[in-house]
């Protein structure tokens, strides 16, 4: 099952993270960046059918 | 001649002249300059404690206009440690909801709601000429039954000498100048401080490049007491962002985020403004009430803080020393709480109960709480106002999917309310050999819970103590400070919960500003005494 619960601790500090990683960086650069991040968490996540879920509930 | 800079909104402490003017200068243990919250709190904490403390202020009261308006529990439990809590919480609006809305649709809503048994409510909302108002009431209260606090109205302190252990103030009154010496002078003179200013001190930190609209609207509203935040609000006009909130005496509060280049002017013009009112309220209620505009304005703001909030004798506090972004309401608020740090630290020194290092504490301990106030006010005004096409991408993909899906939700930041600082790990803190909740570690604030017909927080502070649960325990004594023990010996189910855990018994020693200091399961009067010395500087 997909977990669409709050499971990320200090949500702040995590989201402040995600936007300085795009400091600098034009639109395209950080698309870029948002595609390869997209493929190393879901090869992290490893299960296809956890992937299909992410995929539905980001529509 | 002293300038009016403001209005007042209350004449508090109107000037009368003293035989000081007309003597040499005569030396005062404490001298605070600024009669606003954080000086009043100060005045009231240390004249309860028995050294005076002399308030100076250029105007002769509570001055008029959009200042403070959300006051924290922490702030209440702190006035109502020094008496003029109730009357806040009489007055105020209490609120816990809070809803945020992106566009036209609700995103979700929050309950500040706190566990039941405290005294106070989580917030309240209180205009901050009345937040000075009860403490002046307070501090009158206190001088007729001796309490050593003398507050001088339009006297303006236009020069600061510092010598080694003292300063020379020369203080501008409406008959001229008189000078009055200091052992310590505490700043608490705003975020624009002339007497840091006068000292050549800097106050860097971060300009947002953002406007805010206020204006503070009178009208009979049956709008419901909660907290409406939109993120791109759909009524025309309404910038970025727009919040309302309702405070006492029938005036809600609603900010606009207007973006950076704005003609002041401009904006600030009354049709236009209630073009933009007219629209936000016509859009919840379907057609413009009856409303009057009180006070309007535009402000900008910065995140910064001094460097040191200690200079020899000379020490900051409130706004003076550190000034943050108004979302989260941590400016007040944690101005209060340097207040509650500083004043028992002030008047131990002063009664020679503690080495003057003690007070290098209150800058370690309040330098570290700016920092964090800083950091959620920096992280929430990031997420309201994305500086890049991505972050706003970011922004609004967060916005659409709490609206789905609960993960999203904590990373909605419209404010990150303030909460007390803890000092976890810090100097003056000691054993942690109970096996307690973690609410209840050194460092943190106590807890409030109910105890016999009232709360344990009505029992607690002011001086050190000793909190025994269903253990024996005595005062202890050590370097001539005594912490006076507080018996229960069948705490209440919220106080075993909150302070016991899963311990059977428990002792803790709590500071006068009530953090507490240490823990053990068991009274040991040698522990506690050595807790004592730490607590002051004396290990």
């Amino acid at each position: 099952m997909l977990n669409l619960n709050p499971n990320i601790p200090d949500p702040d500090g995590f989201y402040e993270e995600l936007i300085r990683s795009h400091e600098g960086l034009s639109t395209e650069q950080s698309d870029a960046f948002n595609a390869r991040l997209i493929l190393v968490l879901a090869n992290h996540i490893g299960e296809r059918n956890i992937i299909t879920q992410a995929l539905e509930a980001a529509k | 001649m002293v300038a009016t800079r403001y209005k007042t909104a209350f004449q508090l402490y109107p000037y009368a002249k003293v035989d000081a003017q007309d003597n040499a200068a005569a030396r005062h243990p404490v001298v605070i300059v600024g009669g606003g919250p954080i000086g009043l709190a100060l005045a009231l904490d240390l004249g309860l404690k028995g050294t005076p403390a002399l308030v100076l202020d250029d105007h002769d009261g509570a001055g008029l206009g959009s200042k403070a308006i959300c006051f924290a529990k922490r702030t209440l439990d702190i006035a109502n440690r020094m008496g003029a809590g109730q009357s806040m919480v009489d007055k105020g609006v209490v609120w816990n909801v809070g809803k945020v809305f992106h566009d036209d649709h609700k995103v979700f809503d929050f309950n500040l709601q706190p566990e039941a048994g405290h005294r106070n409510p989580a917030f309240i909302n209180l205009q901050q000429p009345y937040f000075e108002k009860y403490f002046v009431d307070a501090i009158r209260e206190a001088q007729a039954a001796g309490t050593p606090i003398e507050i001088r109205g339009q006297n303006c302190v236009t020069a600061v000498e510092n010598h080694d252990t003292y300063s020379t103030l020369t203080v501008d009154t409406p008959d001229g100048p008189y000078q009055i010496e200091a052992d310590y002078l505490i700043a608490c003179d705003g975020a624009r401080s002339p007497i840091r200013d006068m000292m050549g001190l800097s106050f860097d930190g971060r300009v947002f490049e953002d406007n805010f609209l206020i204006a503070d609207v009178h009208m009979k509203a049956d709008f419901p007491t909660e907290r409406w935040f939109w993120f791109e609000p759909p009524f025309k006009g309404s910038g970025q962002s727009a919040l309302l909130h309702k405070q006492p005496d029938d005036i809600w509060r609603i900010d606009f985020q207007l973006g950076w280049d704005i003609d002041r002017e401009y904006e600030l013009d009354p049709d236009r403004i209630r073009a933009r009112v007219d629209a936000m309220l016509a859009s919840q209620v379907g057609e413009v009430p009856h409303y009057e505009l009180e006070w309007t304005s535009i402000y900008t703001f910065q995140c910064r803080r001094m460097e040191k909030f200690r200079h020899g004798n000379v020490i900051f506090a409130g706004d003076s020393a550190h000034q943050v972004s108004p979302f989260g309401a941590r400016g007040a608020n944690s101005g209060v709480q340097d207040a509650d740090n500083l004043a028992w630290k002030l008047d131990l020194v002063l009664k020679g109960l503690a080495d003057d290092t003690l007070l290098d504490s209150y800058a370690t301990e309040r330098e570290h709480a700016a920092d964090e106030n800083i950091l959620n006010s920096s992280r929430a005004t990031d997420f309201m106002t994305p500086k890049t096409e991505v972050s706003k991408t970011f922004r609004n993909a967060v916005l659409e999917l709490a609206n789905k899906h609960a993960f999203a939700r904590p990373l909605v930041n419209s404010g990150r309310l303030s909460v007390p600082c803890s000092y976890i790990s810090f100097d003056l803190f000691g054993d942690d050999s109970l096996n307690g909740p973690d609410g209840t570690q050194p460092g943190m604030t106590c807890p409030d819970a109910p105890h016999g017909d009232g709360f344990i927080l009505d029992h607690l502070g002011g001086g050190f103590s000793v909190l025994a649960l269903a253990s024996e325990a005595q005062d202890v004594t050590a370097h001539g400070i005594t912490a006076k023990v507080m018996s229960l010996a069948t705490p209440s189910e919220a106080l075993s919960a909150r302070y016991l855990g899963d311990a059977h018994q428990a002792v803790y020693l709590i500071r006068p500003d009530q953090h507490i200091v240490a823990r053990w399961p068991s009274f040991d009067p040698s522990a506690i005494a050595a807790a004592l010395k730490t607590a002051v500087g004396k290990a």
